[in-house]
């Protein structure tokens, strides 16, 4: 296994399943699930470009109070597709359809998922609403904001909102199939000796996800179909002078988009409860806990939608049932924060880069939580609502939560994906850079925000410049952090040292199989004996054992 | 004080101070637990980093008291949150009895408002200090919202209903005021300026302007105009009840229920007056909805206010028709 | 193409894959189930708000062919389940009847929803498409000024959610055609009846939400 042999793979196994079949037919029609987790990650690398190349534009325009880059209706088209494009086609599928639908037959011991045509369908499906929201992008774009306020988007809107409703209905289906899937998958595929409680907690962060994926999606689906007719057919659903109640809207629509932000962060927290036990060498703490945390996540976050309705003219029994239940959702991803930093009491702790991006997770992740207790709490919010703190709050969930969680899976499991290691000295560097330049980019919006500029502002009085200004110095940075990571992904992948089954090394079954794996998983079904994350009963991880290395005081 | 602290606006009412506070609070529990996470991390990173490249961890699963700890105390914390937002909030949405009214209108891409002697002002706001001020809002397209970031004070402005705001400044000053729910090409130049004035100043300034014409009387002029004085005699003797004092009384109905006579119950019965018959009375009144502007409702309202003086009929029997 | 119980890749046992079959189609009817749940959502908070002229719109709907409709989509499950009975006790010959009349069914509510909508468009009842309630009673209109436009509320809601049920018979019956055309081969046994379960499965589902449909749209007020 040298990594240093005349031939670019040597050292790689010899048949897997990136040189099992060639042509663009094999991967296109391919039902395994390992390829189709890589045609995601190339689309949703591509939405993750348009919506970001946006975003520089928006911070380009807000270095000045009268904003001389883009028009007035083009900047809010910016702020619109940037929403679309990050919170549909890439936040929502970015773990659980690259990750997950690589990693959760292999991390259960099974060949594939349990339906691989439905499998591909879902990305066939993502593309297609990926396509209309092209079009929509095409064809004038979008300006009603990602939320599609009634009545603006369906009757006064002039902007392209058909297409890229269509669109985002479209890919709602891809969503909902991957959640049929992953729970068909995990409750009747899994490998002898793999019961519920041996589950990877990055598992279980997926079926709770899958629930969401399920039950959220369709009723947005049918929202946004509301919208489409009323805007073709001139229907009143939501048009007041035709007897329709334009907050009937945002109930239906935040009915979704609230599970969805947890669609988009329990998969990175699933990420997170992998990475620091590998990096700790020490089982996490509180197993149960954070299963049932992910869970406890996932129903609490469908009874809170109503927050984001505060000043929406709503009872005061409502917003404070509403209020209530949004402090309860907080508890549980406490605990689960609490839990993995007492995992790393007593580990042995490196510091390789898929570490970092999960310590960065907690650090930031805890940061936007807290802020989101701000919000949750009535006497605040009505003063911050709309305004930047509420944008800074959700960046710093989705961006320092959600991304670096996608980053540093992406890290993590690179070595099985393609078989090498990327250069880590490099990784680590990006890593600092982009938890900089987040920092400096999202944290003067809180300030912004108490004092009291709103979003989605064009332009902005003059007291507010200063902040802007560091905001968008921040934004150069992280874009720096960004590209760095897409650069020497793609040279490792040609490049990058041989990585061997289990370079780092970990307790998962997706680590018993080569890498990259074969395309049916392992050469035999396994059958498990093993407790998640037991270091001190795996003598086959080459670490240390009684009488050699010592470990850390035992309790 | 504004350039001194470029980290808070400008507290100018009632709320603010408590705003701030409960913020405050937020704010240091949020850095306690921030700080105590990333201290831990630290000190774990540097008191246990691998010494030796094949070393693990102690193993340790699990606490169950440990969990009971971290959830019971972030609980507590979390329900003091609560309970104070909840006051406050509950502050915000009860208004007190004896306000200054003051309509509000928004479309795209301006605020109209609207004094209560009827003088109109545009993208401007002029009210005395230490009286308290309800906003009665309403918009003529889309949702709008307006947000008085030195007041702590916000709400949507929705096509269809009436919304209502409360507050009391408490500082002189020229305070922004935003469109803070995104409508359109315009949002962010659709603010402008709150002005506090003494009250000898707001008094002076009111009476200085020429003004538009007494709401009220406009209004009396459309009662009159649309017949509605045909139906609504100041007896009991008409086909509807009669108004004089309606306004903030409370309305026995037809269903048994009771109401009170405020700004949203006389638009409804203006636009759909079968929604809520009066005790005793028919369903007889056509519907004006389609036939009046929002302008024209604030003025009848405005003139049915200034009926409060009449004295108000006895309500008519129970079973006894009216035809 | 597969033959009878044939072990798809991905699965370990046959048992496993039945397993993961049944799973997975009462998973996609719990989307349904939300889906659907929407549109229901928006009629039972417009028929509140607008309960007169949502009445009078009802009435306006043909309750013979709906209650016709509602006999034969019963019907189409009775036979759905003899099918499924069927493919478990071995009758191959007699499972291909069912399925057959089981579709034939499904044809026959489509066809007697086609002579619906066309009635509709008749009497300018399609929403967007010159929509023009017919004329009310002095003391109705008087309840309702705005009686047209939540009359439309009402068809809109009627179109989109018998519309969607129509769109789910569909599929429903090209299921159907692949299911026959796979018994006549002989393809179901006791040992593999798969398909023929969860088409059964799916088949109920679109019979329960018509079941809710019905009612819900038809039967409002009838007495008054």
């Amino acid at each position: 296994m040298s990594p240093t042999a005349s031939s670019p793979t040597a050292g790689l196994p010899r048949a897997h399943y990136l040189n099992q079949a060639y042509g663009i037919r094999s991967w296109l029609l391919t039902t395994d699930h390992k390829r189709i987790a890589l045609l995601y990650l190339a689309t949703v690398t591509l939405f993750f470009f348009i919506g970001g190349s946006f975003a520089v534009m928006i911070r380009i325009h807000l270095l000045t109070p009268e904003g001389y880059l883009v028009t007035p209706e083009t900047y809010n088209k910016l702020f619109t597709m940037h929403g679309v494009a990050m919170i549909f086609f890439f936040l929502i599928p970015s773990i659980p359809a690259v990750l997950g639908n690589f990693l959760i037959p292999l991390m259960i011991g099974a060949k594939d998922l349990a339906f691989p045509k439905i499998n591909l369908l879902s990305w066939y499906l993502y593309i297609v609403g990926g396509a209309f929201f092209i079009y929509s992008m095409l064809t004038g774009g979008l300006d009603t904001g990602w939320t599609f306020y009634t009545p603006y988007s369906s009757i006064y809107s002039n902007s392209a909102v058909t297409p890229a409703i269509l669109g985002i209905f479209i890919n709602g289906f891809s969503s909902i199939l991957t959640g049929l899937n992953f729970v068909v998958t995990i409750h009747t595929m899994r490998a002898p000796g793999m019961t519920w409680f041996r589950l990877p907690l990055f598992v279980w962060a997926h079926y709770a996800t899958s629930i969401i994926f399920i039950l959220g999606t369709p009723v947005i689906a049918i929202a946004l179909l509301l919208v489409g007719l009323e805007r073709i057919f001139h229907i009143g659903f939501f048009n007041p002078q035709m007897g329709g109640d334009p907050v009937l809207f945002q109930h239906l629509f935040w009915f979704y988009s609230h599970p969805a932000v947890y669609i988009m962060v329990l998969p990175a927290m699933g990420v997170v409860s992998e990475v620091i036990p590998t990096f700790s060498r020490k089982a996490i703490f509180g197993y149960h806990f954070v299963a049932a945390a992910s869970l406890a996540i996932a129903v609490i976050g469908f009874l809170v939608w109503a927050h984001h309705m505060f000043v929406a003219g709503q009872s005061t029994y409502a917003a404070l049932a509403f209020s209530l239940l949004s402090f309860l959702v907080a508890i549980p991803s406490a605990v689960k924060v609490f839990n993995w930093i007492a995992t790393l009491y007593k580990g042995s702790i490196s510091y390789d880069t898929p570490m970092l991006y999960a310590l960065g997770f907690i650090g930031l992740f805890t940061i936007g939580g807290l802020t989101g207790l701000f919000l949750a709490s009535l006497g605040v919010d009505v003063h911050v609502h709309d305004t930047y703190f509420v944008v800074a709050h959700f960046h710093y969930i989705m961006v320092g939560g959600a991304i670096m969680g996608y980053l540093g899976g992406i890290h993590f499991w690179w070595p099985k994906i393609t078989g090498r290691l990327y250069p880590e000295f490099l990784a680590r560097i990006a890593a600092i850079i982009l938890f900089s330049g987040f920092n400096l980019t999202f944290f003067p919006q809180f300030i912004l925000g108490y004092l009291g500029m709103p979003r989605r502002y064009h332009t902005y009085p003059p007291e507010f410049q200063v902040l802007n200004v560091l905001s968008t110095a921040g934004a150069s940075i992280l874009a720096v952090g960004y590209l760095l990571p897409m650069l020497y992904l793609t040279w490792a992948m040609r490049y990058g040292k041989v990585a061997g089954r289990n370079p780092w090394p970990a307790t998962g079954l997706e680590w018993q199989t080569e890498s990259p794996p074969p395309t049916e998983n392992f050469d035999k079904t396994p059958e498990v004996t093993w407790e998640p994350y037991d270091f001190h009963h795996r003598p086959d991880l080459g670490l240390a054992s009684p009488g050699l290395a010592p470990a850390r005081g035992d309790d | 004080m504004q350039s001194q602290l470029p980290l808070l606006p400008e507290q100018a009412s009632n709320f603010a101070g408590n705003v701030d506070a409960l913020m405050l609070y937020l704010l240091i529990v949020s850095v306690f637990f921030s700080a105590l996470i990333t201290g831990v991390i630290v000190y774990c990173f540097l008191k246990f980093r691998r010494k030796h490249p094949r070393e693990i961890g102690a193993s340790i699963q699990g606490s169950v008291p440990l969990e009971a700890v971290w959830t019971v105390i972030p609980f507590l914390l979390s329900m003091l949150m609560f309970g104070w937002g909840a006051s406050i909030y509950i502050n915000y949405r009860t208004a007190p009895k004896d306000t200054l009214d003051i309509y509000v209108i928004g479309k795209q891409w301006m605020w109209k408002l609207q004094q209560p002697d009827g003088r109109r002002e545009v993208n401007e706001l002029h009210i005395p200090a230490n009286r308290s001020i309800k906003l009665i809002l309403g918009s003529e397209d889309v949702i709008h919202d307006f947000f008085v970031p030195a007041f702590r004070v916000k709400m949507d402005v929705i096509p269809g209903r009436y919304t209502t705001m409360w507050f009391r400044a408490t500082k002189t000053g020229r305070y922004h005021f935003f469109c803070s729910q995104y409508c359109g090409t315009n949002h962010a130049v659709m603010g402008g300026w709150v002005t506090v004035m003494e009250p000898a100043e707001y008094s002076a300034w009111l009476s200085g302007s020429s003004g538009e014409a007494n709401p009220a009387a406009v209004g009396a002029k459309l009662f009159e105009q649309l017949a509605c004085n045909s139906c609504h005699l100041s007896t009991d003797q008409g086909r509807g009840p009669s108004l004089n004092g309606v306004y903030g009384s409370t309305v026995k109905l037809s269903d048994g229920t009771r109401v009170v006579a405020d700004d949203a119950y006389i638009r409804e019965s203006i636009l759909n007056p079968k929604a809520k018959i009066v005790l005793g009375y028919q369903p007889l009144m056509p519907a004006f909805q389609g036939l009046v502007t929002e302008e024209q409702i604030l003025n009848l309202t405005e003139y049915i206010k200034s009926l409060q003086g009449q004295p108000a009929p006895p309500p008519p029997a129970p079973t006894a028709g009216k035809r | 193409m597969h033959r009878t119980g044939e072990l798809y890749g991905q699965f370990q046992t046959l048992d496993q894959q039945r397993e993961a079959a049944s799973l997975g189609m009462w998973v996609f009817l719990i989307t349904e189930i939300m889906f659907f749940g929407g549109l229901f959502l928006a009629y039972t908070i417009n028929r509140a708000i607008y309960a007169v002229a949502f009445a009078e719109a009802s009435r306006e709907l043909n309750v013979h062919m709906g209650g016709a409709n509602t006999a034969v989509l019963i019907l189409s499950s009775f036979t759905m389940a003899m099918g499924v009975w069927c493919s478990q006790t071995g009758r191959k010959k007699l499972l291909v009847v069912f399925l057959i009349a089981t579709l034939a069914l499904g044809g026959v509510f489509l066809g007697v929803k086609y002579f619906e909508y066309a009635e509709k468009f008749h009497h300018h009842l399609v929403p967007g498409y010159d929509f023009h309630f017919p004329d009310v009673k002095p003391e109705i209109a008087a309840q309702d000024p705005y009686i047209n436009a939540h009359a439309q509320l009402f068809f809109s809601l009627y179109f989109g959610m018998t519309g969607l049920h129509a769109l789910h018979m569909i599929v429903g019956a090209g299921l159907l055609l692949w299911l026959i055309a796979q018994a006549a081969k002989g393809r179901f046994t006791p040992a593999y009846n798969t398909p023929v379960e969860i088409v059964g499965l799916y088949w109920h589902f679109v019979d329960i939400i018509w079941i809710f449909l019905f009612p819900l749209l038809y039967l409002i007020d009838r007495h008054t």
